[in-house]
């Protein structure tokens, strides 16, 4: 089950990231939005995840080398608008990814036509916010353009054929970029042109190589469970 | 003037008198619609200064079951905020006043919120105690003479029961679990149990605003008469737990039918609502860093609302 490992684990890093934001949000509606989007990433990676064994072992037990996350999802936060960047390059993602699994035959297409609804929601969001950030001030536009411009390099790798998925990736990424690129040229911002994946293994989540922030994110999200092994909580 | 004064101060009374509800655009006395903002700031504030403690443990919550737990809960009390704030609205007051009142300590929120969340048993204790509390002290609200209070209160109290069984059975996983995580619940427990009887206010006899507040049916029941509520409903539910309440006084009144329980450290009380508490600083100042951080999201939210006619965020 490499797909619901991959699909599953992008969930749940995600999520563990939007997470992160608790109390710290800066307006009181942006901490309903971002804990109400990391609540439904994590039910997806819930379901997904206990395609493949105990949802526990799985996101507590694993080692880093383990995970399948793709590296874009397990990037710091940094600022409102990183956080941004990071939800509108992943969410017109997956709700693209999701919304082809939706209509397959696959063994995704359940949860896909569920998620899919969801997902909308969260592309909708990061949409209407890379709008106001990039065409609010000058400020918030430099620091839009910041966002996307850093996190450019990690959008490669979604478009690396997962096994078990059945869709046309060449066609995913087609209409990706065309939906990114017309969002960005509305908020008044370019899509950025550097290399899409680094020069060594970024781009290479799917295979369990990480970034160095993801390994402190999973100590902090896997100590208390392997503090007291065998126990139920 | 004075008797056209006279006269709105009249229907307020009888309106109070027969139990109906005052609604924004009726009369009120000056010192009621100040109480209120007060009182509901107080809370708006309490519910979003509340999100600390516990958000501190979604990233380190033990399972996934309880992690959606968590971070739905800590999703409910910035809803509650936002209700409450916008009751506020309804008197006059916008939530960027209520919001800079708090920055600068001119307003409170709940003390309780100043003692710190050390183990993960305490996010079971702040839902079981803190929250049962807040239940106990808040579900009178309900019927509070202010309607949109009011209204606000009915929502949010039908979520605060839901947190304090999610809160009780965590702890009961805990107390039917390891010996350390036993260990982890009882020491959460004796921690927060004096701290959650502070919540109550101060007694009867020393409280500043109570009197008045209930003669406006703002305020139902008295401080001690809530706080001997909320003792006798956690004796039992602390035997089914399995959990000792660290009060060696506490014990079975025949003559009263309500328990005893020993002395408040008000002494304790007093220097934590004072700003001497364990983390007043960390919580007022994470509320403005992430206030101020934000200014400029606000800024930009506003700068393309006036462009293009959208409401703000």
């Amino acid at each position: 089950m490499t797909a619901a490992l991959a699909l599953g684990d992008d969930a749940l890093v995600l999520s563990h990231r939007l997470g992160e934001w608790a109390g710290h949000a800066p307006v009181l509606e942006e901490e309903v939005a971002l804990a109400n989007i990391a609540l439904d990433l994590l039910g997806q990676a819930r379901v997904l995840l206990s395609l493949v064994g105990d949802e526990d072992e799985l996101a507590y037990l694993r080692e880093e080398r383990a995970f399948r996350n793709v590296q874009l999802v397990e990037q710091p936060n940094g600022d409102f608008a990183h956080t941004i960047a990071r939800q509108l390059y992943f969410s017109t993602y997956q709700q693209q990814l999701y919304d082809r699994l939706a209509r397959g035959d696959g063994p995704f297409a359940p949860l896909a036509a569920k998620a899919v609804k969801e997902v909308a929601y969260h592309r909708d969001h990061a949409e209407h916010w890379t709008l106001r950030l990039g065409d609010g001030t000058a400020e918030s536009h430099e620091r839009m353009r910041r966002g996307l411009e850093a996190l450019w390099r990690f959008t490669g790798e979604l478009f690396e054929p997962v096994e078990g998925c059945e869709v046309d990736w060449t066609a995913l990424h087609d209409e990706w970029l065309a939906r990114i690129t017309a969002v960005l040229d509305r908020a008044t911002l370019t899509v950025p042109e550097g290399p899409r994946r680094g020069a060594w293994a970024a781009g290479a989540g799917r295979q369990g190589v990480h970034t160095e922030p993801f390994g402190r994110m999973l100590a902090e999200m896997q100590h208390l469970h392997r503090s007291h092994p065998g126990a139920s909580w | 003037m004075a008797a056209d004064a006279e006269a709105y101060q009249t229907v307020f009374d009888a309106a109070l008198a027969a139990d109906e509800r005052i609604e924004p655009r009726d009369w009120m006395p000056d010192e009621y619609r100040a109480s209120l903002v007060r009182q509901m700031a107080q809370h708006a504030h309490s519910e979003i200064i509340g999100m600390q403690p516990e958000a501190n443990w979604i990233s380190r919550a033990p399972s996934l079951r309880r992690k959606a737990i968590l971070m739905a809960k800590v999703q409910d009390e910035a809803g509650h905020g936002l209700y409450l704030y916008s009751a506020a609205e309804t008197l006059g007051t916008s939530r960027d006043e209520l919001l800079d009142k708090l920055h600068s300590g001119r307003q409170k929120y709940s003390s309780i919120f100043n003692y710190p969340t050390l183990t993960w048993a305490d996010v079971g204790v702040i839902g079981w105690l803190v929250d049962g509390a807040a239940i106990t002290n808040q579900v009178p609200l309900c019927r509070c003479s202010y309607g949109p209070y009011a209204r606000a209160m009915v929502r949010i109290c039908k979520e605060e029961s839901f947190h304090q069984r999610q809160g009780f059975e965590l702890l009961l996983a805990l107390s039917r679990g390891t010996e350390a995580q036993r260990a982890m619940a009882q020491d959460a427990v004796d921690r927060w149990w004096w701290p959650s009887l502070m919540m109550f206010g101060p007694p009867d006899e020393a409280s500043a605003h109570s009197a008045q507040s209930m003669a406006w049916k703002i305020k139902r029941h008295s401080n001690d008469e809530l706080r001997q509520r909320f003792v006798d409903i956690c004796v039992p539910q602390a035997e089914a737990l399995g959990l000792t309440l660290p009060d060696p006084d506490l014990r079975w009144n025949e003559d009263r039918g309500h328990y005893d329980f020993g002395p408040i450290d008000w002494e304790e009380f007093r220097q934590v609502l004072r700003g001497n508490g364990p983390c007043n600083t960390q919580r007022i100042s994470q509320r403005r860093r992430a206030h101020e951080e934000g200014a400029w999201v606000r800024e930009a939210a506003a700068a393309y609302a006036a462009k293009h006619g959208e409401a703000g965020a």
